[in-house]
């Protein structure tokens, strides 16, 4: 996984609350077999008029000229609610997206976003609000994220705080893979896999 | 020191707990399906790595089968590969798979139980969101990411963080033809799409003790759909009447020492929980969504709502959205909604008791002019027992169609998909934009208002005369 330390970039706007990963890679996306190309479909229904993705939606948000080459995302709350498909972070992270603020998040998304090396960022509401109203009233606007001082910078210059667990922030910045991690654990794991019932086995 | 439910569960499986670091907790039984499973498997193989337990994980194919024929040739290519490449996977490390001939086959959530896989006191896991179904037995089970997928795969572990408990308490009794459906969107209705975020769920009071175990499953199915990590139930003789003598179930002594480690499986009585909800089980009517999510909920003898009755702004656009999604005007009498489609299927109402609720109302009736309904049986298990009671006649006869196991148009990645504009009488979980078919709307019911839906033509008042 790449390593996520900061990072300022041209932020984008969908402000709806509760945005499921079905909008964010629908499941006629789903049946490939690996974990790339999926930034293409991204909120497909939203993005294009057509089925087949050709026409553009010149109403929605990442299609607007001034969000061409966004790589963050400002959205409200219980962001990638539903299905636990991983699809979701992958899609947003090949589309180009780095991190996504909003107020909440779902757990399965906020996990696998973390794990994908795309950054969940939470903020209070109004700090949030601040942000859409200071992105909208400014175009090219940029919003820079910084893991290692846990603070957003606004394109005003406002700093908010953000938290995020230590391990989870531990992982990100040194861009560790987990399972390398687990597995040098393998000793505990086989004691703990010999003291298990027999029912449990 | 006295605990709950999901925290006996919980410190039962810590592996390692190393401060700073996320706890390893161990995994019993994994279960994997053909659409989130092929990155793991490949992670594996490029870092040359094994499977820890292979004999712990369980695969089945259900999210992208065909409902109509048991064939790979009814599979679009893509689908097929993902079929064939589950097969490929499972070969190479020694995964059992309960394919699409197998009479195992069916809906992972479905299949798990009814072969005795789950258990209480256990942690399953599962690359799917509903994974929360197992929950109904005492077990501590959520869905994951295909990268956990893998981690699970070569470690038989997962990094958790600790959740928030809270305790849903369904007092009393229902009334009669109130189901588990019913109780579990009132509680949606009630907290919220995102109230459970950050939590495990315990769902307890007399109401939920009274459930079967397929009531019990549903009700933690959606426990997801309010944004919880998992919903639990604490086991009791129900439970183990379910699973005793299933096939992965244990046996002899081993299943004299399952129930006694069972007996502590509930929550102490002077434990404490983070929130705490309380519903009167008799203010629960027939439920039905109206909306864009789970949440958006009312009593079928209730009306759309009315955005402008909404103080907070968020809250009141994602009204007038989902009114415009829907199609629906503020102050309309769900009973007047026509419907054109019905699916009364899913991981959540798809078993053999949720087949015999919606029989019953097809009994001697015919489906209504101009509406599609189809049947879709969680299992290939659940599919024999229901054509050995005849609910399949039943069922073809009133013009409802009778398929093959799997998620089908729940999620409505196969054929099984709604049309721009089609309205969908559903017993699945979500009923977001587009969700069943792009354009389409899904209206959340239970298996028995699915079925007098069908009937009628649109949404009735099963507790009356229709």
């Amino acid at each position: 996984m790449q390593p996520f330390i900061a990072h300022t970039g041209l932020a984008v706007i969908i402000d709806s609350a509760n945005i499921d990963t079905d909008q964010i890679i629908p499941k006629q996306f789903l049946s490939k077999v690996t974990r790339d190309g999926f930034g293409i479909h991204l909120f497909h229904d939203w993005r294009y008029l057509d089925d087949a993705g050709h026409e553009p939606n010149p109403d929605f948000s990442l299609n607007k000229p001034r969000y061409k080459g966004a790589s963050v995302l400002v959205s409200q709350e219980n962001f990638g609610c539903g299905s636990s498909r991983e699809h979701a972070p992958w899609a947003l992270a090949d589309f180009g997206l780095k991190a996504i603020i909003a107020p909440s998040f779902a757990d399965i998304f906020y996990g696998n976003s973390i794990n994908n090396g795309l950054l969940p960022v939470q903020l209070t509401e109004a700090e949030v609000a601040q942000l859409i109203t200071e992105i909208e009233a400014q175009p090219g606007a940029e919003v820079n994220v910084d893991l290692q001082a846990l603070t957003v910078t606004s394109p005003s210059g406002a700093v908010f705080s953000f938290q995020i667990a230590e391990s989870a922030r531990h992982n990100l910045l040194n861009g560790l893979d987990a399972i390398g991690l687990t597995l040098a654990q393998s000793d505990a794991i086989a004691t703990y896999e010999a003291n298990l019932p027999a029912w449990r086995v | 020191m006295a605990k709950t439910l999901y925290e006996k569960v919980w410190d039962d499986h810590i592996v390692v707990a190393t401060k700073g670091e996320a706890p390893i907790i161990y995994v019993d039984r994994h279960l994997v399906h053909e659409v989130t499973s092929p990155q793991a498997f490949s992670g594996l193989q490029v870092a040359g790595r094994k499977m820890r337990a292979p004999e712990k994980t369980f695969a089945t194919m259900d999210h992208n089968t065909s409902t109509t024929s048991a064939s790979l040739d009814a599979l679009s290519p893509m689908a097929r590969i993902q079929v064939e490449t589950l097969e490929r996977n499972c070969k190479e490390f020694g995964v059992r798979l309960y394919d699409i001939h197998h009479k195992n086959q069916g809906i992972v959530h479905v299949m798990g139980p009814e072969l005795g896989i789950t258990l209480p006191g256990t942690v399953i896991v599962c690359g799917d969101s509903h994974t929360a179904t197992h929950g109904a037995f005492g077990a501590l089970a959520f869905g994951i990411g295909t990268s956990e997928v893998e981690h699970v795969m070569a470690t038989q572990t997962l990094r958790q963080l600790k959740a928030k408990t809270m305790k849903i308490e369904v007092r009393g009794h229902v009334a009669e033809g109130i189901t588990a459906k019913d109780i579990v969107l009132a509680i949606i209705g009630n907290i919220g799409m995102d109230g459970g975020t950050g939590y495990v769920v315990e769902f307890c009071g007399e109401a939920i003790e009274a459930l079967t175990m397929e009531g019990r499953m549903t009700v933690c199915n959606m426990a997801i759909e309010m944004g919880a990590k998992a919903g639990m139930i604490a086991p009791d003789a129900t439970t183990a009447a379910y699973l005793k003598g299933r096939e992965f179930a244990p046996k002899g002594i081993h299943w004299d020492q399952a129930i006694a480690a069972w007996a502590d499986l509930k929550t102490d009585t002077d434990a404490t929980f983070d929130a705490t909800v309380v519903l009167e089980a008799s203010d629960i009517a027939p439920q039905l969504t109206w909306g864009t999510n789970p949440g958006q909920v009312v009593a079928i003898d209730q009306l759309v709502p009315n955005p402008s009755d909404e103080s907070n702004s968020t809250a009141r656009t994602s009204i007038e959205k989902a009114l415009q999604y829907v199609d629906l005007r503020a102050g309309t009498l769900m009973t007047d909604v026509d419907i054109n489609k019905v699916f009364i299927g899913s991981c959540t109402n798809s078993r053999i008791e949720d087949l015999r609720a919606a029989a019953e109302h097809a009994k001697g009736r015919k489906v209504a002019q101009g509406v599609t309904a189809i049947v879709v049986p969680g299992s290939g298990l659940v599919k024999e027992q229901a054509e050995a009671e005849g609910l399949d006649k039943i069922f073809l006869d009133a013009g409802f169609e009778w398929r093959l196991p799997g998620c089908s148009m729940c999620l409505a990645m196969n054929d099984d998909k709604l049309e721009a504009g089609d309205r969908c009488a559903s017993t699945s979980n979500r009923n977001f934009e587009g969700r069943q078919g792009r354009g389409s709307r899904t209206h959340l019911v239970s298996p028995a208002m699915a079925a007098a839906a069908a009937i009628a033509g649109h949404f009735v008042d099963i507790r009356k005369p229709y």
